[in-house]
């Protein structure tokens, strides 16, 4: 039993975080807000190429053969860095969707309960509804659902496009559209909707009116865990910056670090982060619902939290658009409204407590699968 | 990463529940809060009965008469007592959470014979002599002076909020031995025993009205030199031994604790009929995350120090400052499923936990304190005012 990463896993982290500074750096950052957070095709071919689309494939799929726990650690990067993108649908759709594991193909979804879609102008498939896709590696090897049936492309997708008005949106990382357009025309293909199930949980969770209810449960829960991971890394960052800022800004004759209200501030900062890391590494370990459920409100806490006293530490400059800190609140408020909200966690939760809510998975399982 | 547990530790986790399963319902009933002596004996024969089957001190060293197990052997064994419902460790608390393992840390061979096994057998209770009525949070300020005469420290002063003083055997006592020394540097780390000539214990009420702690009054109490743990003048050092063990680990097995209080609480609320407000069933949703949540830092912690062995890093203070807020979170969300005609209701359960969280953001260094810890220590920000 151990939390910490495996050299293995630290290497690959590094790998990434290497990755992205050297093709995703300040410079490129600000690019990408001027283009309205539009994906850049070359770079996403480029992850394509480092395994972050692939990672879950099996090898002989082209995949890279590793688990949750790894793609959450790149995600958690991608968050850090700010990586614009709909990374977690093309990473779902990786196998499923033809071009996605290689990062030839942009991959959004429609999460419904009238959520805009994200990136939806330039996405080449928009996974929609149930039985898009079960597993991916199953999907591959025939006997979960065939690639592409669950996703809008091609016509059918153009067609709904042009319904579809654009939202002028918060977060300029993350052009929006209105979503009613494709979702009538994925209506076809997601016939009889399942509610967002977890699996041993009856009632409160599967009964849930939220916008997930378009996804099977694996699905929506990887989802979930890997927007979470995104959290997490904008969480560690926004504290980072904090920290450094206080450093190095004096007021009064003395760095600002130096006062109990800004260090406490700070400190809380880094009470949120890692409890929620905690929560989500053990949550890519065991898969469960409801870990996944803790791990994904908590993480959406702590970014958007952290993103806040990060802004408020920063001052005057943390309140122009120059500070990069308003990029990473306003992703993170939008990805807490993605795959599952707080008040679905929430419910998910407490649906899982007490005698009386029937099967609920072991929370000290004496041996969980290890990813 | 990987929380799968060895084969070797399942083994250890099935015996001892086999074993809990076995003795537990044997117990006698819990004595009365107000009742020390009672509670002395009830908590003493638990570790007594934890001796005998060769769970006392599992994760000390072998030669300071432990199991020698690995942090996650000892992990196991809080998680299993604790969901079996086990005695807390109550008035064994100091001398097993922090005493015994500074001693076994920084105590010389001697010493650790001498204080140990007593300490395991449940024979002898601890107290902690740190905090004084001008120095709490500020601990190096502390006054009580100790003169030495030949082989013995004359200590003379006040100690305050000391827990179980009334019953305890031995007292991990802080003193100044050098008042000209800067405040950190002239400070020794005494076991001192509480049935010394000089010694006054007044117990001190709290709000809960128990007499969970006291004041102790030291006059000329003469300490043996030879009950010094560490150099002396050099028990600042030593005395952060004691606190990282007193945030590292003393609260892992209150987590569970609380995560079974929260299923508790559930399982009440769907009886009365609150569950059925969303308000307060997504609150008892998020206890739920947050309790998890600090289950696994405490798996991560012990991951970490079981890489590094040995002391509890400062990674402890972040655990202390969340998790002294959650059991506050906790009981104040109790309140609310008991409900006005059941929040006031003293022998309700949970009424009187609810008061007594309070003590979590204070005891063991306030949250204030840990904070700046976590922001000068971990985050490395500039000592300020
Ligand atoms: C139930 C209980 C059991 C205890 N058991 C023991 C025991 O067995 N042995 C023992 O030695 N002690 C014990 N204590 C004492 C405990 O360690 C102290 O109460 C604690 O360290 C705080 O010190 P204080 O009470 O003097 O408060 P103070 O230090 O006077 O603090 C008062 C307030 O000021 C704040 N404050 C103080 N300094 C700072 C600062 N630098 N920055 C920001 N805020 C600050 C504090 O956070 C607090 O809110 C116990 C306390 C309780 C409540």
């Amino acid at each position: 039993m151990d939390l910490q990463l495996s050299d293995d896993q630290r290497a690959l982290r590094s790998g990434m975080r290497d990755l992205l500074g050297a093709v995703f750096d300040r410079e490129a950052l600000r690019a990408a807000v001027e283009r309205g957070g539009t994906v850049d095709r070359g770079l996403w071919r480029e992850l394509g190429a480092a395994g972050l689309f692939a990672l879950r494939l099996p090898e002989e799929a082209g995949g890279v053969g590793l688990g949750l726990p790894e793609a959450v650690l790149l995600f958690e990067e991608a968050g850090r860095a700010l990586l614009p993108g709909p990374l977690v649908a093309t990473h779902l759709a990786a196998g499923a969707v033809e071009g996605a594991a290689e990062g030839e193909a942009v991959v959004t979804a429609l999460e419904g309960g009238g959520r805009p879609v994200a990136h939806l102008a330039e996405a080449d498939a928009v996974l929609v509804g149930p039985g898009v896709l079960t597993d991916p590696a199953a999907a591959l090897s025939g006997s979960g659902v065939r690639a592409g049936s669950g996703a809008l492309t091609g016509e059918a997708l153009a067609a709904s496009v042009a319904e579809a008005g654009p939202v002028r949106s918060l977060d300029p990382l993350t052009p929006l559209h209105r979503a009613e357009g494709i979702a009538g025309a994925a209506m076809g293909l997601a016939r009889g909707s399942e509610a967002y199930q977890v699996e041993g949980l009856a009632g409160a969770a599967s009964g849930l009116a939220g916008g997930s209810e378009a996804y099977p449960g694996a699905l929506c829960r990887e989802g979930a865990l890997l927007t979470a991971a995104e959290q997490l890394g904008s969480a560690t960052r926004t504290t980072e910056m904090a920290v450094q800022h206080a450093r190095t800004r004096e007021q009064f004759g003395a760095p600002i670090g130096s006062f109990q209200a800004v260090k406490h501030l700070c400190a809380d900062m880094l009470a949120r982060t890692e409890p929620a890391r905690s929560a989500l590494y053990a949550a890519a370990l065991t898969a469960d619902p409801v870990e996944i459920a803790a791990a994904k409100l908590l993480a959406d806490e702590a970014a958007v939290r952290n993103a806040r006293d990060c802004l408020q530490i920063h001052g005057g400059m943390g309140f122009t658009w120059e500070a990069d800190v308003h990029l990473h609140l306003k992703r993170a408020w939008l990805r807490a409204s993605r795959w599952l909200t707080a008040a679905e966690s929430e419910e998910i939760l407490a649906a899982a407590l007490g005698p009386s809510s029937g099967p609920v998975p072991p929370l000290y399982s004496g041996s969980a699968a290890s990813g | 990463m990987d929380l799968a547990y060895t084969e070797a530790e399942e083994e250890f986790r099935a015996r001892l529940r086999a074993w809990l399963a076995a003795v537990l319902p044997g117990l006698p009933p819990k004595p009365s809060p107000d009742d020390w002596p009672a509670r002395r004996a009830y908590d003493t024969a638990w570790q007594r009965m934890l001796y005998d089957a060769g769970y006392a001190g599992l994760h000390w060293p072998v030669d300071a008469g432990g199991q020698g197990a690995t942090p996650t052997q000892h992990l196991i064994f809080l998680e299993e007592t604790e969901k079996a419902g086990a005695p807390y460790v109550g008035a064994n608390f100091v001398g097993l959470l922090h005493a015994g393992p500074t001693i076994a840390a920084e105590g010389t061979a001697g010493q650790r014979a001498r204080w140990l096994p007593p300490v395991l057998r449940g024979d002898e209770i601890w107290c902690q002599g740190f905090s004084e009525p001008e120095a709490g949070s500020d601990l190096a300020a502390l006054r009580t002076r100790a003169v030495r005469d030949g082989d013995d420290y004359v200590v003379s002063g006040q100690k305050i909020w000391t827990s179980h003083a009334e019953v305890a055997d031995w007292c991990e006592l802080l003193v100044r031995t050098d008042a000209d020394a800067p405040k950190h540097r002239g400070i020794s780390w005494l076991a001192m025993p509480m049935d010394a000539p000089g010694i006054t214990v007044r117990p001190l009420r709290t709000p809960a009205g128990s007499t969970e702690f006291a004041e102790v009054f030291l006059d000329e109490v003469r300490v043996p030199v030879r009950n010094r743990v560490g150099a002396e003048n050099d028990g600042w050092r030593v005395t952060m031994v004691t606190l990282s063990f007193e945030r590292g680990t003393a609260f892992v097995g209150e987590v569970v604790a609380c995560r079974r209080t929260l299923d508790a609480l559930a399982a009440e609320a769907r009886r009365n009929g609150r569950w059925d407000d969303p308000v307060l069933r997504r609150r008892l949703g998020r206890l739920n995350a947050e309790f998890r949540a600090l289950w696994r830092l405490t798996q991560a912690n012990v991951g970490e120090s079981e890489r590094t062995g040995g002391v509890p890093g400062v990674g402890g203070s972040v655990f202390k400052l969340r998790y002294s807020g959650a059991r506050q979170e906790l009981y104040e969300a109790a309140a609310e499923v008991l409900g006005a005609e059941g929040a006031f209701d003293l022998d309700r359960e949970w009424v009187l936990d609810r008061l007594s969280s309070l003590a979590y953001t204070i005891a063991a260094g306030t949250s204030q304190i840990q904070r700046n810890i976590v922001a000068e220590r971990i985050l490395g920000l500039p000592k300020g005012r």
